[in-house]
């Protein structure tokens, strides 16, 4: 059958916008059952310490308090990649905002009374709190048992009896005899601070304990039956004992993956003998108790021949894992394996270790470690090209990925990977590269730069997706899936490629919108910019086993074989008999004969993807296929400094990304501002500062700057490649976390370019470039 | 102990005897149950509270409820009426300014102030109205578009049809 895209590819708008301009959403921040009670956290003060007593008495005498849970009594060890972590923390507190203590009451205020009613003395201990040091042999060890932890095996190496959760090689040609031979070496080191996820809404979950070892939550995450299997393996129950609903999110970029209020609200019920209990973080916990995305050290060197080519790349990456691992371990292992850039490098040699130390924990945010990575890579590759006396953008050309290449984990390039020569061509394209333009007034200076970007989904090799749509009496269909969609828009172009492959109107198609365990088939979680894809490919194998369902029916109906039936426009109909038809309709439910007989019976189409032909990847090269597909792409930026202030204008910012398909130019192009937006913070204004003792400087707004409406960029402006992805829905590949990727790396570049000056160390705030400026000495700049 | 206030919210009176320490959030949000009003920090730093006092923009995490006695509140639950979404609302649907939604009630609440104060805003206003409040997903440009488009459409149809 020829497949009429009559929605896919047009730019649809989301069925939950109007829901979400009227207040109408619920949100798990919204919900109230009878009944439920309200809990606050108590953090640590600390750092590191040994928890000496904790006083409960007085706090469970206050009005209205129900229980008062401490880590002692709680003896579960949690985690989805990595099994590091408490509900509360028992014995030693090992970040400061660690939650020490939880109240259930009537109130939320209660609650929080309570909290800080509970006395809790504590021992300081030392504390580690740079990586590189944490590394060191005789450093304190932030998990002492690390020895002793569950973890996914043969996948992840923690290194016993050191801060080491994970080392990842990748080991490709002969390093050291190329780097050698080359002609021309740099290296380099750089910095990315932890910054935070910053979802508008926060944290929050509300759990009831049920009898029979029953839970039923509801929950702000991007991983319903993630969750439902991490508490089934916490709390050793049947996977069907857990429930997990989850209503709109207000946003998630990676910080509500895995598993991160559940287990608490979960304890606290149980202890209130079943009371529902919600659980919502305040705005400073977001920050400072729940985890935000790891720093990096980078140490980067790169050997290239005398005509441009890379011939050798060697890499150390150093990440801040802070006080736990759980997600930090896979960000080690995916930003190793895309660890040189999307370049073709026969000779490379990289350490990825991911490294405890006592400081906030790391987890997912878009982009998971390709931003950090390529901060230090993409700025590493100007400095070479300098070296070479090569134009940024010729050098890169000279490198990139093309087909019949090799990625560095020895993976073969072919057509189907997308190019990302078109997408640095375009990228330089649109801000007219090469071209300079005189600044607006004297005491400001322009630059350009360029940077590469590309990124696979990090998964496990079996990750898996399904769909389930059902007809209704009205031919309507509903479609059933687990994937979140927290504003990425995914259930949009979910919605258009069903009223594609099933041949009816979009209004006729819904994504039921709260995902519940109970009902929506499984999906591993909604992280790495896969949904669209493996969510893509499963709804039109549910919507081709529904026209199966229709045609079987159709034909013993109309009298004709089942090879002759057509369906279009709600309709079966005999091959070139437009008459002899039936509408979905009247088969939506079964087909009822003139006498009374019936045949069928409710359409009801499932379908399923899993990730194929993925492998771990040898633990001592790193060679092996860890990509169900890249995304590539490039990102341009021009800038105007002004060198009184150090402040940075972004005159015009592009970004060409090879999408495969645009299955939403709307919501596609939507997801391309976001992200640049989002990482122009992480590029100019956010990172976390801490003070001697590992105490978090800046948790809040006020500290800790995001982008606002003022900071908008004069000019953005988005291209979308279409080169297709084999076996992606329609030849559409992920592109969601990609927008976000090089934005720093090619402001870090613009800045060299405009001022002669390398930054290593990102946020580029006035401050530091006024510091940098100063220090090289005003009116040494380039022009 | 507490205070009895009067208050009239989207055009209905409400009573409510309230401790001194309520906020006007969470009267809304727990003693009337209009949820659409979001909680993004609960210090007055995002926006995502937003509603109207007395036709002005303020954040309804910062107003204790006692304040609101004999005032007027207006929230993103009576920005539509009769089922039909204002022409705002409609503006942010059409143009794709949504993501998560979370910052959206706040940010119609801004853009309603400043429509009705400037029903001609320069993109400069327009940003100006909404820089207190924080998006995290969407980059603003489309909400600026959005905002824009709404004045337009209002001026257009002579005002707008719920303003």
């Amino acid at each position: 059958m020829t497949k009429r895209a009559a929605y896919v590819g047009a730019p649809v708008g989301r069925e939950d916008a109007v829901d979400k301009v009227t207040g109408a959403s619920r949100y798990t921040h919204d919900l109230a059952f009878p009944g439920m009670l309200h809990a606050a956290i108590g953090t640590s003060p600390h750092a590191s310490a040994r928890i000496v007593s904790v006083d409960t008495d007085e706090a469970e005498r206050m009005p209205g308090v129900r229980v008062v849970l401490i880590g002692e009594t709680l003896c579960y060890q949690l985690g989805l990649y990595m099994q590091d972590k408490c509900i509360l923390a028992r014995r030693v507190v090992r970040y400061q905002g660690e939650p020490v203590v939880a109240v259930a009451a009537d109130t939320l205020r209660q609650a929080e009374d309570a909290c800080r009613a509970v006395p809790i003395t504590y021992e300081p201990m030392d504390g580690v709190f740079d990586p590189r040091v944490a590394m060191d042999y005789g450093a304190p060890l932030v998990h002492p048992d690390l020895h002793t932890y569950a973890h996914m095996d043969g996948v992840f190496f923690p290194k016993p009896h050191s801060n080491i959760a994970h080392h990842q090689k990748v080991r490709k040609g002969d390093f050291d005899a190329a780097w050698a031979a080359a002609a021309v070496t740099l290296k380099s080191a750089f910095y990315n601070p932890p910054v935070q996820h910053v979802p508008m809404e926060t944290h929050a979950t509300i759990a009831q304990a049920m009898p029979n070892k029953r839970v039923e939550l509801w929950t702000s995450s991007q991983s319903p039956y993630t969750v439902r299997h991490l508490m089934s393996v916490a709390f050793g129950l049947p996977h069907a004992s857990v429930r997990v609903h989850v209503p709109s999110v207000g946003g998630g970029f990676g910080g509500k993956a895995g598993l991160n209020l559940e287990p608490l609200a979960y304890v606290l019920s149980k202890a209130a003998g079943g009371r529902p209990v919600k659980v919502v973080a305040t705005r400073e916990q977001e920050f400072n108790t729940l985890p935000s995305r790891q720093g990096l050290h980078s140490t980067i060197g790169i050997g290239a021949a005398e005509d441009g080519r890379i011939v050798a790349f060697k890499a150390t990456y150093v990440w801040d894992a802070g006080a736990y691992a759980d997600y930090g371990v896979n960000i080690g292992r995916a930003a190793a394996y895309s660890g040189a850039g999307p370049y073709a490098i026969d000779n490379c040699w990289i350490d990825s270790y991911v490294v405890y130390t006592n400081k906030v924990f790391g987890t997912a945010y878009r982009g998971f470690g390709h931003l950090e990575v390529l901060w230090g890579v993409e700025r590493a590759m100007d400095q070479m090209a300098r070296k070479l006396g090569l134009d940024p953008v010729a050098f890169r050309r000279k490198n990139l990925l093309r087909p019949g290449t090799t990625t560095i984990t020895g993976e073969r390039v072919t057509e189907g990977h997308g190019s990302p020569e078109q997408c640095v061509d375009a990228a330089a394209d649109a801000i007219e590269w090469g071209t300079t333009v005189q600044p607006t007034s004297p005491g400001r200076v322009r630059g350009k730069g360029i940077a590469a970007l590309h990124k696979a989904p990090a998964m496990p090799t079996f990750t898996s997706c399904a769909a389930v749509i059902k007809l209704d009496e009205d031919g309507a269909a509903d479609v059933l899936i687990s994937g979140v969609d927290y504003g990425q828009g995914t259930y949009t172009v979910l919605r258009q490629i069903a009223a594609d492959e099933l041949g009816i109107p979009i209004e006729k198609v819904h994504v039921t919108w709260e995902c519940d365990t109970a009902f929506s088939p499984y999906d591993w979680q909604t992280v790495a910019s896969r949904f669209a894809y493996m969510g893509g490919n499963a709804v039109i194998e549910a919507a081709a086993d529904c026209l199966r369902q229709i045609r079987n029916v159709a034909a013993q109906a109309l009298s004709a074989d089942v090879s002759e039936i057509e369906c279009e426009n709600e309709t079966a109909f005999v091959r070139g008999e437009p008459v002899r038809s039936i509408a979905y309709a009247d088969l939506a439910l079964g087909y009822t004969y003139r006498n009374g007989n019936s045949i069928g019976g409710p359409v009801i189409g499932h379908g399923r993807f899993i990730a194929t032909g993925l492998t771990h990847l040898d633990p001592n090269t790193g060679q092996g296929l860890p990509a169900q597909y890249w995304t590539y792409g490039a990102q341009a930026v021009e800038i105007e400094v002004d060198t009184g202030t150090g402040e940075i204008e972004i005159v015009r910012i592009a970004t060409a990304i090879d999408a495969g398909k645009v299955l939403n130019p709307k919501l596609c192009v939507g997801q391309v501002v976001g992200g640049v937006l989002q990482g122009l913070g992480s590029a100019l204004w956010e990172g976390f500062s801490f003070d001697s003792n590992g105490r978090l400087l800046n948790p809040s707004f006020v500290d800790y700057k995001i982008p606002t409406a003022k900071d908008v960029p004069t000019e953005t402006k988005q291209i979308l490649l279409e080169n297709p992805q084999p076996g992606g829905p329609y030849g559409a590949r992920g592109v969601a976390e990609h927008p976000m990727i090089s934005v720093p790396s090619a402001i870090g570049n613009a800045l060299y370019d405009a001022l002669g000056i390398e930054f290593d160390t990102l946020p580029l705030t006035r401050e530091r470039v006024l510091l940098a400026l100063r220090a090289a000495g005003t009116g040494k700049h380039k022009r | 102990m507490t205070y009895a206030i009067r208050l009239t919210v989207n055009g209905h009176v409400e009573t409510a005897d309230v401790p001194a320490s309520m906020t006007l959030l969470e009267l809304l949000r727990e003693r009337l149950h209009l949820t659409g009003t979001k909680e993004g920090c609960g210090i007055g730093e995002c926006g995502a509270c937003t509603v109207l006092l007395d036709g002005k923009p303020v954040t309804s995490c910062l107003v204790l409820a006692v304040e609101v006695d004999g005032c007027t509140v207006e929230t993103i639950e009576g920005e539509a009426s009769d089922g039909e979404l204002s022409t705002l609302q409609q503006a942010f649907v059409d143009g794709g300014a949504i993501q998560c939604g979370f910052c959206t009630p706040g940010m119609i609440m801004s853009a309603r102030a400043l429509l009705r104060r400037n029903p001609d805003p320069s993109d400069k206003e327009i940003v100006e109205a909404i820089a207190g409040n924080l998006c995290r997903c969407t980059g603003y440009e489309a909400i600026v578009a959005a905002i824009r488009t709404a004045a337009e459409r209002q001026r257009g149809t002579g005002g707008g049809s719920h303003d």
